[in-house]
Protein backbone atom coordinates (compact mmCIF):
# COMPACT_ATOMS: atom_id res chain seq x y z
CA UNK A 1 0.00 0.00 0.00
CA UNK A 2 1.09 3.47 -0.55
CA UNK A 3 -0.01 7.28 -0.05
CA UNK A 4 -0.75 8.64 -3.38
CA UNK A 5 0.37 12.87 -3.43
CA UNK A 6 -0.88 14.62 -6.27
CA UNK A 7 0.09 13.00 -9.68
CA UNK A 8 2.06 10.00 -10.07
CA UNK A 9 4.26 11.58 -6.86
CA UNK A 10 3.58 8.68 -4.35
CA UNK A 11 5.70 7.41 -1.13
CA UNK A 12 5.18 4.25 0.40
CA UNK A 13 3.24 3.80 3.69
CA UNK A 14 5.39 2.97 6.84
CA UNK A 15 5.40 -0.71 7.71
CA UNK A 16 2.24 -1.72 9.54
CA UNK A 17 4.21 -2.90 12.76
CA UNK A 18 5.11 1.11 13.09
CA UNK A 19 1.79 2.26 12.58
CA UNK A 20 0.74 0.04 15.58
CA UNK A 21 1.48 0.27 19.39
CA UNK A 22 3.17 -2.98 21.13
CA UNK A 23 -0.11 -2.76 22.76
CA UNK A 24 -2.27 -3.21 19.39
CA UNK A 25 -0.07 -6.08 18.24
CA UNK A 26 -0.70 -8.15 21.24
CA UNK A 27 -4.45 -7.27 21.16
CA UNK A 28 -4.55 -8.62 17.77
CA UNK A 29 -2.55 -11.72 18.31
CA UNK A 30 -4.46 -12.31 21.76
CA UNK A 31 -7.50 -12.25 19.54
CA UNK A 32 -6.60 -13.99 16.95
CA UNK A 33 -7.79 -17.72 18.81
CA UNK A 34 -11.61 -16.26 19.00
CA UNK A 35 -11.28 -15.00 15.35
CA UNK A 36 -9.89 -18.51 14.21
CA UNK A 37 -12.85 -20.09 16.01
CA UNK A 38 -15.49 -18.00 14.87
CA UNK A 39 -14.79 -18.42 11.81
CA UNK A 40 -14.00 -21.75 11.15
CA UNK A 41 -17.19 -23.22 13.56
CA UNK A 42 -19.38 -19.97 12.99
CA UNK A 43 -18.95 -18.06 9.69
CA UNK A 44 -18.29 -20.90 7.59
CA UNK A 45 -20.72 -23.82 8.69
CA UNK A 46 -23.45 -21.04 8.92
CA UNK A 47 -22.51 -19.72 5.39
CA UNK A 48 -22.22 -23.42 4.44
CA UNK A 49 -25.56 -24.22 5.65
CA UNK A 50 -27.25 -20.95 3.84
CA UNK A 51 -25.55 -22.26 0.87
CA UNK A 52 -27.45 -25.93 1.52
CA UNK A 53 -30.89 -23.90 1.98
CA UNK A 54 -30.23 -22.03 -1.29
CA UNK A 55 -33.18 -24.20 -3.58
CA UNK A 56 -36.72 -22.99 -3.09
CA UNK A 57 -37.62 -26.91 -4.14
CA UNK A 58 -36.72 -27.57 -0.16
CA UNK A 59 -39.09 -25.14 0.87
CA UNK A 60 -41.83 -26.45 -1.13
CA UNK A 61 -40.86 -29.78 0.02
CA UNK A 62 -41.11 -28.77 3.46
CA UNK A 63 -44.43 -27.28 3.33
CA UNK A 64 -45.65 -30.32 1.74
CA UNK A 65 -43.98 -32.64 4.48
CA UNK A 66 -47.21 -32.68 7.25
CA UNK A 67 -44.24 -33.74 10.10
CA UNK A 68 -43.09 -29.51 9.56
CA UNK A 69 -46.05 -27.99 9.80
CA UNK A 70 -47.02 -29.95 12.83
CA UNK A 71 -43.46 -29.50 14.42
CA UNK A 72 -43.82 -25.37 13.61
CA UNK A 73 -47.37 -25.62 15.35
CA UNK A 74 -45.82 -27.56 18.67
CA UNK A 75 -42.69 -25.08 18.82
CA UNK A 76 -45.45 -22.42 18.67
CA UNK A 77 -47.25 -23.74 21.85
CA UNK A 78 -43.63 -24.19 23.14
CA UNK A 79 -42.77 -21.03 23.33
CA UNK A 80 -46.17 -19.35 24.13
CA UNK A 81 -47.82 -21.57 26.36
CA UNK A 82 -44.98 -23.06 27.91
CA UNK A 83 -42.17 -20.28 28.50
CA UNK A 84 -45.14 -18.27 29.90
CA UNK A 85 -46.01 -20.57 32.40
CA UNK A 86 -42.66 -21.47 33.01
CA UNK A 87 -41.79 -17.20 33.86
CA UNK A 88 -44.95 -16.89 35.52
CA UNK A 89 -44.08 -19.36 38.21
CA UNK A 90 -40.63 -18.14 38.00
CA UNK A 91 -42.34 -14.90 39.66
CA UNK A 92 -44.38 -16.06 41.64
CA UNK A 93 -41.40 -18.32 43.42
CA UNK A 94 -39.10 -15.49 43.41
CA UNK A 95 -41.39 -14.02 45.89
CA UNK A 96 -41.15 -17.26 47.83
CA UNK A 97 -37.58 -17.64 47.70
CA UNK A 98 -37.26 -14.24 49.15
CA UNK A 99 -38.30 -14.45 52.24
CA UNK A 100 -36.09 -15.17 54.91
CA UNK A 101 -36.64 -18.42 56.44
CA UNK A 102 -34.15 -20.83 57.37
CA UNK A 103 -35.81 -23.51 55.77
CA UNK A 104 -36.39 -21.66 52.90
CA UNK A 105 -32.57 -20.86 52.21
CA UNK A 106 -32.40 -25.14 52.92
CA UNK A 107 -35.29 -25.50 50.07
CA UNK A 108 -33.29 -23.29 47.63
CA UNK A 109 -30.24 -25.34 47.99
CA UNK A 110 -32.42 -28.58 46.85
CA UNK A 111 -34.48 -26.16 44.16
CA UNK A 112 -31.20 -25.72 42.06
CA UNK A 113 -30.66 -29.59 41.40
CA UNK A 114 -32.61 -29.90 38.08
CA UNK A 115 -30.31 -27.29 36.86
CA UNK A 116 -27.33 -28.56 38.03
CA UNK A 117 -27.49 -32.08 37.47
CA UNK A 118 -27.53 -33.17 33.14
CA UNK A 119 -30.37 -33.52 31.53
CA UNK A 120 -29.84 -36.92 30.24
CA UNK A 121 -30.64 -39.38 33.62
CA UNK A 122 -33.19 -37.23 34.40
CA UNK A 123 -35.60 -37.16 31.45
CA UNK A 124 -35.31 -40.47 31.07
CA UNK A 125 -35.81 -41.01 34.38
CA UNK A 126 -39.36 -39.02 33.63
CA UNK A 127 -39.76 -41.43 30.77
CA UNK A 128 -39.83 -44.41 32.70
CA UNK A 129 -41.78 -42.54 35.45
CA UNK A 130 -44.51 -42.34 32.78
CA UNK A 131 -44.53 -45.56 31.28
CA UNK A 132 -48.17 -46.94 30.97
CA UNK A 133 -47.52 -49.89 32.90
CA UNK A 134 -44.42 -49.88 35.02
CA UNK A 135 -44.04 -46.48 35.39
CA UNK A 136 -44.27 -45.11 39.23
CA UNK A 137 -47.45 -42.49 37.92
CA UNK A 138 -49.46 -44.78 36.73
CA UNK A 139 -49.09 -47.37 39.59
CA UNK A 140 -49.64 -44.68 41.86
CA UNK A 141 -53.01 -43.50 40.00
CA UNK A 142 -53.79 -47.14 40.07
CA UNK A 143 -53.13 -47.53 43.98
CA UNK A 144 -55.54 -44.10 44.71
CA UNK A 145 -58.40 -45.22 42.29
CA UNK A 146 -58.05 -48.40 41.06
CA UNK A 147 -58.02 -47.21 37.47
CA UNK A 148 -55.30 -47.25 34.48
CA UNK A 149 -53.92 -43.91 34.09
CA UNK A 150 -53.60 -42.44 30.53
CA UNK A 151 -51.18 -43.49 28.43
CA UNK A 152 -48.84 -40.76 28.40
CA UNK A 153 -46.49 -40.77 25.83
CA UNK A 154 -48.79 -42.42 23.28
CA UNK A 155 -51.25 -39.40 23.11
CA UNK A 156 -49.34 -36.33 20.64
CA UNK A 157 -51.33 -33.67 23.01
CA UNK A 158 -50.66 -35.25 26.21
CA UNK A 159 -47.28 -36.13 25.13
CA UNK A 160 -46.35 -32.84 24.11
CA UNK A 161 -47.53 -31.21 27.88
CA UNK A 162 -45.44 -33.48 29.07
CA UNK A 163 -42.30 -32.49 26.80
CA UNK A 164 -43.36 -28.95 28.30
CA UNK A 165 -43.37 -30.09 31.97
CA UNK A 166 -39.85 -31.78 31.54
CA UNK A 167 -38.45 -28.08 30.11
CA UNK A 168 -39.79 -26.37 32.97
CA UNK A 169 -38.75 -29.10 35.69
CA UNK A 170 -35.34 -28.49 34.43
CA UNK A 171 -34.93 -24.60 33.45
CA UNK A 172 -37.18 -23.21 36.31
CA UNK A 173 -34.54 -23.08 38.44
CA UNK A 174 -32.27 -20.48 36.73
CA UNK A 175 -34.96 -18.27 35.86
CA UNK A 176 -36.14 -18.31 39.27
CA UNK A 177 -32.89 -17.64 40.63
CA UNK A 178 -32.43 -14.71 38.28
CA UNK A 179 -35.67 -12.90 39.60
CA UNK A 180 -34.17 -13.58 42.76
CA UNK A 181 -31.48 -11.14 41.86
CA UNK A 182 -34.44 -9.14 40.23
CA UNK A 183 -36.46 -8.84 43.91
CA UNK A 184 -33.13 -8.44 46.26
CA UNK A 185 -32.81 -5.42 44.25
CA UNK A 186 -35.24 -3.64 45.33
CA UNK A 187 -35.13 -0.53 48.03
CA UNK A 188 -36.42 -2.52 51.11
CA UNK A 189 -38.01 0.55 52.77
CA UNK A 190 -40.44 0.70 50.02
CA UNK A 191 -42.01 -2.20 50.94
CA UNK A 192 -41.66 -1.03 55.06
CA UNK A 193 -43.52 2.61 54.14
CA UNK A 194 -46.31 0.42 52.18
CA UNK A 195 -46.50 -1.84 55.54
CA UNK A 196 -47.31 1.48 57.17
CA UNK A 197 -49.75 2.45 55.05
CA UNK A 198 -51.40 -0.88 54.99
CA UNK A 199 -51.12 -2.36 51.41
CA UNK A 200 -52.23 -5.40 50.68
CA UNK A 201 -49.93 -8.09 49.27
CA UNK A 202 -51.74 -7.27 45.67
CA UNK A 203 -50.91 -3.74 46.44
CA UNK A 204 -47.24 -4.22 47.04
CA UNK A 205 -46.79 -6.34 44.42
CA UNK A 206 -49.10 -4.38 41.81
CA UNK A 207 -47.11 -1.04 42.77
CA UNK A 208 -43.52 -1.69 43.85
CA UNK A 209 -42.63 -5.34 43.15
CA UNK A 210 -43.76 -5.32 39.56
CA UNK A 211 -42.71 -2.17 37.90
CA UNK A 212 -39.05 -2.32 39.05
CA UNK A 213 -38.93 -5.53 37.50
CA UNK A 214 -40.86 -5.64 34.55
CA UNK A 215 -37.64 -4.94 32.49
CA UNK A 216 -36.28 -7.54 33.76
CA UNK A 217 -39.21 -10.12 33.44
CA UNK A 218 -39.48 -9.59 29.52
CA UNK A 219 -35.60 -10.01 28.56
CA UNK A 220 -36.05 -12.70 30.27
CA UNK A 221 -38.90 -14.23 28.59
CA UNK A 222 -36.67 -13.00 25.58
CA UNK A 223 -33.99 -14.82 26.09
CA UNK A 224 -35.57 -18.07 27.50
CA UNK A 225 -37.53 -17.70 23.93
CA UNK A 226 -34.34 -17.77 22.34
CA UNK A 227 -32.62 -20.94 24.72
CA UNK A 228 -36.26 -22.93 24.07
CA UNK A 229 -35.82 -23.04 20.43
CA UNK A 230 -32.55 -24.24 20.92
CA UNK A 231 -33.68 -27.00 23.56
CA UNK A 232 -33.35 -30.32 21.80
CA UNK A 233 -33.69 -33.09 24.85
CA UNK A 234 -36.87 -32.26 26.49
CA UNK A 235 -38.87 -33.55 23.51
CA UNK A 236 -35.97 -36.13 22.03
CA UNK A 237 -35.30 -37.41 25.01
CA UNK A 238 -38.83 -37.67 26.20
CA UNK A 239 -40.58 -38.91 23.11
CA UNK A 240 -38.14 -38.91 20.27
CA UNK A 241 -40.68 -36.94 18.44
CA UNK A 242 -43.61 -39.76 18.03
CA UNK A 243 -45.67 -40.81 18.72
CA UNK A 244 -46.16 -40.66 15.15
CA UNK A 245 -44.11 -37.55 14.61
CA UNK A 246 -46.25 -35.41 16.49
CA UNK A 247 -44.60 -34.25 19.15
CA UNK A 248 -41.06 -32.95 16.95
CA UNK A 249 -40.47 -29.17 17.47
CA UNK A 250 -37.90 -26.89 14.60
CA UNK A 251 -34.96 -28.18 16.58
CA UNK A 252 -35.65 -32.27 16.62
CA UNK A 253 -37.19 -31.93 13.39
CA UNK A 254 -33.54 -30.38 11.99
CA UNK A 255 -31.88 -33.24 13.51
CA UNK A 256 -34.05 -35.44 12.23
CA UNK A 257 -34.00 -34.21 8.47
CA UNK A 258 -30.07 -34.52 9.52
CA UNK A 259 -30.47 -38.22 10.31
CA UNK A 260 -32.36 -38.70 7.49
CA UNK A 261 -29.52 -37.34 5.27
CA UNK A 262 -32.00 -34.72 4.13
CA UNK A 263 -29.71 -31.89 4.50
CA UNK A 264 -31.15 -29.28 3.06
CA UNK A 265 -34.44 -29.70 4.09
CA UNK A 266 -32.88 -29.66 7.60
CA UNK A 267 -31.41 -26.15 6.65
CA UNK A 268 -34.55 -25.11 4.93
CA UNK A 269 -36.70 -25.81 7.96
CA UNK A 270 -33.75 -23.70 10.69
CA UNK A 271 -34.46 -21.02 7.74
CA UNK A 272 -37.79 -20.59 8.35
CA UNK A 273 -37.34 -20.07 12.17
CA UNK A 274 -35.54 -17.31 11.16
CA UNK A 275 -38.10 -14.74 11.01
CA UNK A 276 -38.98 -15.45 14.69
CA UNK A 277 -35.09 -15.92 16.05
CA UNK A 278 -33.75 -12.42 14.84
CA UNK A 279 -36.25 -10.04 16.03
CA UNK A 280 -35.64 -11.83 19.31
CA UNK A 281 -31.68 -11.65 18.79
CA UNK A 282 -31.63 -7.69 17.52
CA UNK A 283 -33.72 -7.10 20.55
CA UNK A 284 -31.46 -9.26 23.13
CA UNK A 285 -28.41 -7.43 21.37
CA UNK A 286 -29.49 -3.82 21.71
CA UNK A 287 -30.24 -4.89 25.66
CA UNK A 288 -27.43 -6.28 26.46
CA UNK A 289 -24.48 -4.16 24.02
CA UNK A 290 -25.62 -1.24 26.00
CA UNK B 1 -40.17 -18.13 74.59
CA UNK B 2 -42.37 -16.33 73.17
CA UNK B 3 -45.38 -17.90 71.64
CA UNK B 4 -45.62 -17.55 67.51
CA UNK B 5 -49.41 -15.35 67.28
CA UNK B 6 -52.44 -16.89 65.03
CA UNK B 7 -51.19 -14.50 62.11
CA UNK B 8 -47.81 -15.93 62.49
CA UNK B 9 -48.72 -19.56 62.15
CA UNK B 10 -51.25 -18.73 58.91
CA UNK B 11 -48.18 -17.21 56.87
CA UNK B 12 -45.89 -20.80 57.58
CA UNK B 13 -49.06 -22.45 56.88
CA UNK B 14 -49.16 -21.04 53.59
CA UNK B 15 -45.59 -21.09 52.86
CA UNK B 16 -45.21 -24.68 53.23
CA UNK B 17 -48.24 -25.35 51.23
CA UNK B 18 -45.88 -23.51 48.23
CA UNK B 19 -42.83 -25.19 50.40
CA UNK B 20 -43.71 -28.82 50.01
CA UNK B 21 -44.94 -29.17 46.76
CA UNK B 22 -42.02 -27.57 45.38
CA UNK B 23 -39.74 -29.30 46.89
CA UNK B 24 -41.71 -32.66 45.78
CA UNK B 25 -41.69 -31.89 42.02
CA UNK B 26 -38.04 -30.86 42.26
CA UNK B 27 -37.31 -34.00 43.51
CA UNK B 28 -39.09 -36.62 42.09
CA UNK B 29 -37.59 -37.20 38.68
CA UNK B 30 -34.44 -37.12 41.15
CA UNK B 31 -35.56 -39.25 43.79
CA UNK B 32 -36.99 -42.04 41.06
CA UNK B 33 -33.35 -41.98 39.30
CA UNK B 34 -31.64 -42.31 42.98
CA UNK B 35 -34.66 -45.51 43.60
CA UNK B 36 -33.91 -47.34 40.44
CA UNK B 37 -30.68 -47.73 41.13
CA UNK B 38 -30.98 -49.13 44.32
CA UNK B 39 -33.38 -51.25 43.80
CA UNK B 40 -32.95 -55.21 42.35
CA UNK B 41 -34.50 -55.65 39.04
CA UNK B 42 -38.19 -56.82 40.29
CA UNK B 43 -38.54 -54.26 43.00
CA UNK B 44 -37.77 -51.39 40.41
CA UNK B 45 -40.89 -52.53 38.07
CA UNK B 46 -43.06 -52.75 41.25
CA UNK B 47 -43.72 -49.02 41.81
CA UNK B 48 -43.00 -49.16 44.92
CA UNK B 49 -41.65 -45.80 46.93
CA UNK B 50 -38.54 -47.78 48.50
CA UNK B 51 -37.56 -50.87 47.82
CA UNK B 52 -38.30 -54.18 50.06
CA UNK B 53 -34.23 -55.13 49.51
CA UNK B 54 -32.02 -52.27 48.87
CA UNK B 55 -29.14 -53.00 47.38
CA UNK B 56 -25.74 -51.38 45.73
CA UNK B 57 -25.38 -54.66 43.30
CA UNK B 58 -26.37 -52.63 40.26
CA UNK B 59 -22.99 -50.29 40.87
CA UNK B 60 -21.20 -53.22 41.16
CA UNK B 61 -22.44 -54.34 37.78
CA UNK B 62 -21.81 -50.52 36.74
CA UNK B 63 -18.46 -50.92 38.31
CA UNK B 64 -17.56 -54.55 36.84
CA UNK B 65 -18.76 -53.36 33.26
CA UNK B 66 -21.05 -56.81 33.30
CA UNK B 67 -23.52 -56.24 30.95
CA UNK B 68 -23.40 -55.84 27.14
CA UNK B 69 -24.29 -51.90 27.18
CA UNK B 70 -21.55 -51.25 29.83
CA UNK B 71 -18.84 -53.07 28.39
CA UNK B 72 -17.10 -49.87 27.50
CA UNK B 73 -17.80 -47.86 30.90
CA UNK B 74 -14.47 -46.71 31.93
CA UNK B 75 -13.59 -45.69 28.23
CA UNK B 76 -16.49 -43.39 28.16
CA UNK B 77 -16.47 -42.21 31.15
CA UNK B 78 -12.89 -41.51 30.96
CA UNK B 79 -13.76 -39.92 27.38
CA UNK B 80 -16.51 -37.71 29.12
CA UNK B 81 -13.63 -36.49 31.42
CA UNK B 82 -11.09 -35.55 28.97
CA UNK B 83 -13.31 -33.67 26.73
CA UNK B 84 -14.78 -31.41 29.55
CA UNK B 85 -11.49 -30.61 31.13
CA UNK B 86 -10.34 -29.54 27.33
CA UNK B 87 -13.24 -27.41 26.72
CA UNK B 88 -12.75 -26.18 29.78
CA UNK B 89 -9.33 -25.12 29.53
CA UNK B 90 -9.35 -23.78 25.89
CA UNK B 91 -12.31 -21.51 26.19
CA UNK B 92 -10.81 -19.96 29.41
CA UNK B 93 -7.89 -19.32 26.97
CA UNK B 94 -9.40 -18.30 24.28
CA UNK B 95 -12.04 -16.12 25.70
CA UNK B 96 -9.52 -14.38 28.27
CA UNK B 97 -7.23 -13.71 25.31
CA UNK B 98 -9.90 -12.28 24.44
CA UNK B 99 -11.52 -10.66 27.19
CA UNK B 100 -7.91 -8.91 27.78
CA UNK B 101 -7.51 -7.77 24.25
CA UNK B 102 -11.18 -6.30 23.81
CA UNK B 103 -11.08 -4.67 27.41
CA UNK B 104 -7.77 -3.88 28.26
CA UNK B 105 -6.12 -3.32 25.18
CA UNK B 106 -9.03 -1.57 23.52
CA UNK B 107 -7.92 -3.48 20.29
CA UNK B 108 -9.34 -2.01 17.19
CA UNK B 109 -12.28 -3.93 15.81
CA UNK B 110 -12.95 -5.37 19.34
CA UNK B 111 -16.33 -3.94 19.76
CA UNK B 112 -17.25 -5.20 16.71
CA UNK B 113 -15.62 -8.95 17.65
CA UNK B 114 -17.64 -8.32 21.12
CA UNK B 115 -21.01 -8.23 19.03
CA UNK B 116 -20.03 -10.73 16.86
CA UNK B 117 -19.79 -13.38 19.46
CA UNK B 118 -22.71 -11.93 21.18
CA UNK B 119 -24.62 -12.65 18.47
CA UNK B 120 -23.25 -16.65 18.13
CA UNK B 121 -24.45 -16.72 21.77
CA UNK B 122 -28.14 -15.96 20.41
CA UNK B 123 -27.98 -19.10 17.63
CA UNK B 124 -30.00 -21.96 19.25
CA UNK B 125 -27.35 -24.30 19.75
CA UNK B 126 -29.63 -27.00 18.19
CA UNK B 127 -30.04 -24.81 15.10
CA UNK B 128 -26.40 -24.62 14.39
CA UNK B 129 -26.04 -28.37 15.16
CA UNK B 130 -27.09 -29.30 12.05
CA UNK B 131 -24.63 -27.26 9.74
CA UNK B 132 -21.85 -27.91 12.38
CA UNK B 133 -22.25 -31.70 11.69
CA UNK B 134 -21.58 -31.25 7.75
CA UNK B 135 -18.41 -28.56 8.25
CA UNK B 136 -16.77 -31.35 10.61
CA UNK B 137 -17.36 -33.63 7.98
CA UNK B 138 -16.39 -31.40 5.38
CA UNK B 139 -12.95 -30.99 7.95
CA UNK B 140 -12.29 -34.60 8.28
CA UNK B 141 -13.04 -33.94 12.06
CA UNK B 142 -16.04 -36.46 12.68
CA UNK B 143 -15.02 -39.25 14.70
CA UNK B 144 -12.42 -37.47 16.34
CA UNK B 145 -13.51 -35.94 19.97
CA UNK B 146 -11.47 -33.25 18.35
CA UNK B 147 -14.79 -32.16 16.42
CA UNK B 148 -17.01 -32.10 19.97
CA UNK B 149 -14.32 -30.23 21.98
CA UNK B 150 -14.01 -27.30 18.94
CA UNK B 151 -17.52 -27.24 19.25
CA UNK B 152 -18.31 -27.02 22.26
CA UNK B 153 -15.85 -24.45 22.48
CA UNK B 154 -17.17 -22.64 19.53
CA UNK B 155 -20.59 -22.83 22.13
CA UNK B 156 -18.87 -21.88 25.64
CA UNK B 157 -16.84 -19.07 24.40
CA UNK B 158 -19.18 -16.46 23.21
CA UNK B 159 -20.60 -16.18 26.76
CA UNK B 160 -17.34 -16.70 28.62
CA UNK B 161 -15.88 -13.62 26.75
CA UNK B 162 -18.70 -11.38 27.36
CA UNK B 163 -18.90 -12.41 30.98
CA UNK B 164 -15.02 -11.56 31.15
CA UNK B 165 -15.51 -8.24 29.78
CA UNK B 166 -17.79 -7.34 31.63
CA UNK B 167 -15.39 -7.87 34.80
CA UNK B 168 -12.65 -6.95 32.92
CA UNK B 169 -14.49 -3.48 32.58
CA UNK B 170 -14.39 -3.13 36.09
CA UNK B 171 -10.55 -3.31 36.97
CA UNK B 172 -9.40 0.12 37.38
CA UNK B 173 -7.11 1.44 34.32
CA UNK B 174 -5.09 3.00 37.17
CA UNK B 175 -3.25 -0.77 37.54
CA UNK B 176 -2.61 -1.13 33.90
CA UNK B 177 -0.96 2.42 33.91
CA UNK B 178 1.14 2.03 36.47
CA UNK B 179 2.40 -1.31 35.62
CA UNK B 180 3.80 0.31 32.49
CA UNK B 181 5.39 2.87 34.07
CA UNK B 182 7.50 0.90 36.35
CA UNK B 183 8.54 -1.07 32.74
CA UNK B 184 5.92 -3.65 32.63
CA UNK B 185 4.97 -5.37 28.97
CA UNK B 186 2.04 -6.45 27.73
CA UNK B 187 2.66 -9.95 28.72
CA UNK B 188 3.74 -9.20 32.07
CA UNK B 189 0.33 -7.40 32.82
CA UNK B 190 -1.20 -9.97 31.42
CA UNK B 191 0.48 -12.47 33.46
CA UNK B 192 1.08 -10.69 36.95
CA UNK B 193 -1.94 -8.09 36.84
CA UNK B 194 -4.21 -9.13 34.89
CA UNK B 195 -4.86 -12.87 35.86
CA UNK B 196 -4.57 -12.97 39.32
CA UNK B 197 -7.23 -9.98 39.88
CA UNK B 198 -9.45 -12.08 37.29
CA UNK B 199 -9.05 -15.22 39.61
CA UNK B 200 -12.87 -15.54 40.60
CA UNK B 201 -14.45 -14.74 37.11
CA UNK B 202 -12.18 -17.32 35.21
CA UNK B 203 -13.23 -20.00 38.26
CA UNK B 204 -16.73 -19.18 37.54
CA UNK B 205 -16.33 -19.22 33.61
CA UNK B 206 -14.23 -22.85 33.74
CA UNK B 207 -16.75 -24.49 35.78
CA UNK B 208 -19.26 -23.21 33.37
CA UNK B 209 -17.60 -24.51 30.42
CA UNK B 210 -16.70 -28.02 31.90
CA UNK B 211 -20.62 -28.40 33.04
CA UNK B 212 -21.60 -27.31 29.88
CA UNK B 213 -19.32 -30.06 27.88
CA UNK B 214 -19.77 -32.75 30.70
CA UNK B 215 -23.39 -32.44 30.17
CA UNK B 216 -23.63 -32.03 26.33
CA UNK B 217 -25.69 -34.40 24.26
CA UNK B 218 -26.88 -33.03 21.34
CA UNK B 219 -23.72 -32.32 19.73
CA UNK B 220 -21.87 -35.47 21.29
CA UNK B 221 -24.29 -37.45 19.97
CA UNK B 222 -23.83 -35.89 16.26
CA UNK B 223 -20.56 -36.05 15.74
CA UNK B 224 -19.18 -39.76 17.85
CA UNK B 225 -20.23 -42.37 17.08
CA UNK B 226 -17.81 -45.20 17.85
CA UNK B 227 -18.60 -47.26 21.31
CA UNK B 228 -14.36 -45.98 21.71
CA UNK B 229 -15.43 -42.54 21.71
CA UNK B 230 -18.86 -41.87 22.51
CA UNK B 231 -19.09 -40.15 26.27
CA UNK B 232 -21.10 -41.25 28.92
CA UNK B 233 -24.83 -39.62 28.06
CA UNK B 234 -24.29 -41.08 24.69
CA UNK B 235 -24.01 -44.32 25.64
CA UNK B 236 -26.93 -43.54 27.84
CA UNK B 237 -28.98 -42.67 24.93
CA UNK B 238 -27.92 -45.61 23.14
CA UNK B 239 -29.75 -47.82 26.35
CA UNK B 240 -33.09 -46.88 24.83
CA UNK B 241 -31.99 -48.51 21.47
CA UNK B 242 -32.74 -52.02 23.01
CA UNK B 243 -36.33 -53.54 23.26
CA UNK B 244 -36.00 -54.85 27.00
CA UNK B 245 -33.79 -51.68 28.12
CA UNK B 246 -31.70 -52.45 31.44
CA UNK B 247 -33.33 -49.75 33.31
CA UNK B 248 -31.95 -50.05 36.55
CA UNK B 249 -28.42 -50.41 35.14
CA UNK B 250 -29.51 -46.84 33.06
CA UNK B 251 -30.26 -45.13 35.99
CA UNK B 252 -27.64 -46.62 38.07
CA UNK B 253 -25.09 -45.21 35.54
CA UNK B 254 -27.13 -41.61 34.73
CA UNK B 255 -27.02 -41.68 38.88
CA UNK B 256 -23.16 -41.92 38.99
CA UNK B 257 -22.74 -39.68 35.94
CA UNK B 258 -25.32 -37.04 37.35
CA UNK B 259 -23.16 -37.15 40.44
CA UNK B 260 -19.94 -34.87 39.52
CA UNK B 261 -21.39 -31.95 37.67
CA UNK B 262 -23.92 -31.70 41.21
CA UNK B 263 -20.56 -31.58 43.05
CA UNK B 264 -18.51 -29.28 41.18
CA UNK B 265 -21.87 -26.96 41.19
CA UNK B 266 -22.01 -27.09 44.93
CA UNK B 267 -18.10 -26.16 45.23
CA UNK B 268 -18.09 -23.36 43.12
CA UNK B 269 -21.98 -21.99 43.53
CA UNK B 270 -19.89 -18.95 45.58
CA UNK B 271 -18.56 -18.09 42.21
CA UNK B 272 -20.90 -19.21 40.08
CA UNK B 273 -24.00 -17.70 41.31
CA UNK B 274 -22.34 -14.42 41.69
CA UNK B 275 -20.40 -14.97 38.00
CA UNK B 276 -22.85 -16.00 36.10
CA UNK B 277 -26.53 -15.09 36.91
CA UNK B 278 -25.26 -11.57 36.72
CA UNK B 279 -23.85 -11.75 33.60
CA UNK B 280 -26.57 -13.70 32.25
CA UNK B 281 -29.03 -10.87 32.42
CA UNK B 282 -28.20 -7.44 32.37
CA UNK B 283 -31.09 -5.84 34.75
Amino acid sequence: MAITLSGDQTIPAPPLSSRLTPAQVWGIVLLAPYMLVFLAFVVYPVSYGLWLARHPASYVELYNDPVFARAAINTLIFLVVGINIKMLIALFLSGFFAQQRTWIKWLSVIFILPWAVPSIPTILSVRFMLNPEWGMVNQIIFKLTGEDGPNWLNDPTVALGMAIAVHIWKSLPFWTLILITGRLAIAHDLFEAADVDGASWWQKFRYITWPSMQTLYVTCTLLSMIWTLGDFNSVYLLTGGGPADLTHVLSTLGIRYLRLDQLSLAMASIVCAMPFVLPLVYFMMKRLSR
Amino acid sequence: MKLPTLREVATEARLLLIGIPVFIWTMVPIYHMFLFAISPKEDAFSGKMWPDHPTLHNFSIVFHEQHYFLRDFYVQFWNSVVIAAAVGALTLFVATAAAFSISRLKVPGGRIVMNLALFTYFIPAAFLAVPMYRTMGNYGLLNNRWSLILAMVTIASPYAIWVLKQASDKLPVELDEAAVMDGATTLQIFRLVYLPLMMPSLVAIGTYAVLLAWNEYLYAFLLLSNDQDITLPVALGNFLSADDSPWELLMTTGFIYALPPAAIYYAFRRYMVGGLTAGAVKS
